[in-house]
């Protein structure tokens, strides 16, 4: 072997050695260092230097952010985190460099309002983001879609979620349930039509699979809801006309109360509990949920079915 | 005259093919690629906007480092090489010598540009499956680019006919970080009073205003641009570039070679 071939051979040996060893002691520091999470950092808190360090291009730092917020939100959702300190400020400094990055405010406001483990729980912080949105983009409806979504889902607040529809129903192209929205809610509309209602715009006004599997899972939680109350109330009436809980949905069937077995949203019959109680057999299929599971169930970590987010 | 031109700028040109400048497209190609498939999955709703911040802010980028680290070379590299003297003792001028330098440079930043761009056009034809009418404008930021180009490399010229590679670099780096921060620098003078204001103000002005030329954010949201802004970014960019070269003509015109 020739004296240089000889030296490509082992240089070339000892690199590939050096980076295979550089990437297992990184993996073993990984380990060892798993509390210090890196995500927990905001080393820049101030929006405006972040806008003056960009040195122009804030848009694609704005980027960075938000893709940053998401990650951040997801990891921690994920873990089943019931605290999201450094959410509010990535969603702020996202929306300050780049204040008409209208998909932030609009996902943004959907992670910081809700309680956990949904969200964190911030729905005052939700709802300046929004507004804070809207100055900066008056025309975008889906903004004021989801203010009065934030004010009637969070805070319960009808009169100001009616408002906020309102000023959307006014903005040129604004989706018509808007103005059908703020008349309901003016008149305090029932709320499972209301919250069907919304989901539903939801759905139809993004094309992001994610959000479209969030919409129709909290659509399929709505739906057994609506089951469930209606079937406990089927089952009481039974039981004050007869004396005894039903045995099975077939005792009401007989009863000619009900028509068919019922079926949850997966098409999967629906349990009949004794003392009249009805659940889910899948609870964990049915994120959201906030009636039929069984007594101290607590939910698992939220994950969409793959059929709900549609083809990729 | 123009001929003499045309060869130094071809020639400069071809020094810098032969310096693999232009292998940065490999990264540029890597980078928008990544985008492109990557952030789809980690993040929600930005596939095409991050396609276009990331690729006219790596474009943008590149070009500038390209201009201030090939720009101050090119007349010492000359000197160094003692290649400027076989070119001034033919019936070169110096002042042809620095514009040929200048249009060679420019020419191989907008050849760069030009399959950057393309590179940016594919990846938001594979992010959304299309074009939309808005993208259009994604051209005007392109061109306000190559302006941006044509001052930064006018003013690596101009720092390179006087100073050596290391402070012209260094001066080229700091004039477009300040340059970027024109429009807050015109604002802090207009809070001054007195002399202070007007030595603010005088600065502010002298200093390039690369933010007027910056629309990169703008575009992404599909905001269309006034036909105003670019006859006036044009004319400023022009001007500009016209009064750096001339001020690196001026200055080489007289410098002591031997």
């Amino acid at each position: 072997m020739r004296p240089s071939a000889r030296i490509t051979l082992i240089s070339t040996v000892i690199l590939l050695g050096c980076l295979v060893t550089s990437g297992f002691v990184l993996h073993h520091l990984d380990k060892l260092r798993s509390q210090a999470t890196l995500e927990e950092v905001l080393y820049i808190s101030s929006p405006k230097l972040l806008k003056r360090l960009s040195l122009g291009y804030d848009g694609l730092l704005a980027d960075v952010y938000w893709t940053r917020a998401v990650q951040y939100f997801g990891t921690k959702h994920h873990l089943g985190s019931r605290e999201y300190n450094l959410l509010a400020p990535l969603l702020e400094i996202t929306t300050a460099l780049d204040p008409h990055l209208t998909v932030a405010y609009e996902f943004g406001a959907n992670f910081l309002a809700p309680p956990p483990p949904y969200g964190a729980a911030m729905a005052q912080r939700a709802i300046e983001l929004v507004e804070y949105g809207i100055r900066n983009n008056p025309d975008d409806w889906k903004l004021y879609y989801n203010l009065g979504f934030i004010y009637y889902t969070e805070l319960k607040d009808y009169g100001k979620a009616a408002q906020a529809f309102g000023r959307g129903s006014k903005v040129p192209n604004a989706h018509p349930f808007l103005s059908v929205m703020a008349a309901q809610m003016a008149q305090h509309a029932g709320e499972l039509q209301m919250a069907q209602m919304m989901w539903t715009t939801a759905y139809q006004s993004t094309q992001d699979p994610d959000v479209r599997a969030n919409a129709i899972t909290h659509l399929r939680a709505l739906q057994v809801d609506q089951d469930v109350t209606i079937l406990e109330q089927l089952i009481a009436i039974y039981r004050q006309k007869t004396g005894r809980w039903p045995s099975s949905f077939s005792d009401l069937q007989a009863a000619g109360m009900l028509r068919a077995l019922p079926l949850d949203p997966l098409g999967q019959t629906y349990k009949l509990v004794p003392g009249g109680r009805v659940e889910v057999r899948e609870p964990d299929e049915f994120p959201f949920i906030t009636k039929g599971t069984p007594p101290g169930y607590v939910a698992p970590p939220l994950k969409f079915r793959p059929s709900d987010r549609g083809p990729s | 005259m123009s001929v003499r031109i045309f060869h130094i700028a071809a020639n400069t040109f071809r020094e810098a093919v032969r310096d693999r400048v232009l292998y940065n497209l490999i990264a540029f190609a890597l980078l928008m690629s990544a985008a492109g498939v990557l952030v789809g999955q980690i993040s929600i709703g930005i596939e095409r906007l991050v396609v276009v911040n990331l690729g006219l802010t790596a474009i943008s980028l590149f070009g500038v480092i390209i201009a201030i680290f090939i720009g101050i070379s090119l007349v010492s590299k000359e000197i160094e090489k003692r290649t400027l003297y076989t070119v001034l003792s033919r019936p070169v001028h110096r002042w042809e010598f620095i514009v040929g330098k200048f249009f060679g440079l420019a020419g191989t930043l907008l050849v760069n540009t030009f399959f950057m761009a393309i590179g940016v056009f594919a990846a938001l034809l594979y992010v959304g499956h299309g074009f939309q009418t808005g993208d259009g404008w994604i051209g005007v930021a392109l061109y306000f680019i190559i302006l941006q180009f044509l001052v930064m490399t006018a003013l690596a010229l101009l720092f390179s006919s006087f100073s050596s590679p290391l402070l012209s670099a260094v001066f080229a780096f700091a004039l477009f970080v300040i340059g970027s921060f024109a429009e807050d620098l015109r604002g802090f003078a207009g809070m001054a009073q007195g002399l202070s204001r007007w030595l603010a103000t005088a600065a502010a002005y002298l200093v390039p205003n690369l933010s007027s030329l910056n629309v990169i954010s703008s575009v992404a949201h599909q905001q269309p641009m006034t036909r105003q802004l670019i006859a006036s970014n044009s004319l400023y960019a022009l001007a500009y570039t016209g009064m750096a070269l001339c001020g690196a003509v001026l200055i080489f015109e007289r410098r002591n070679l031997k």
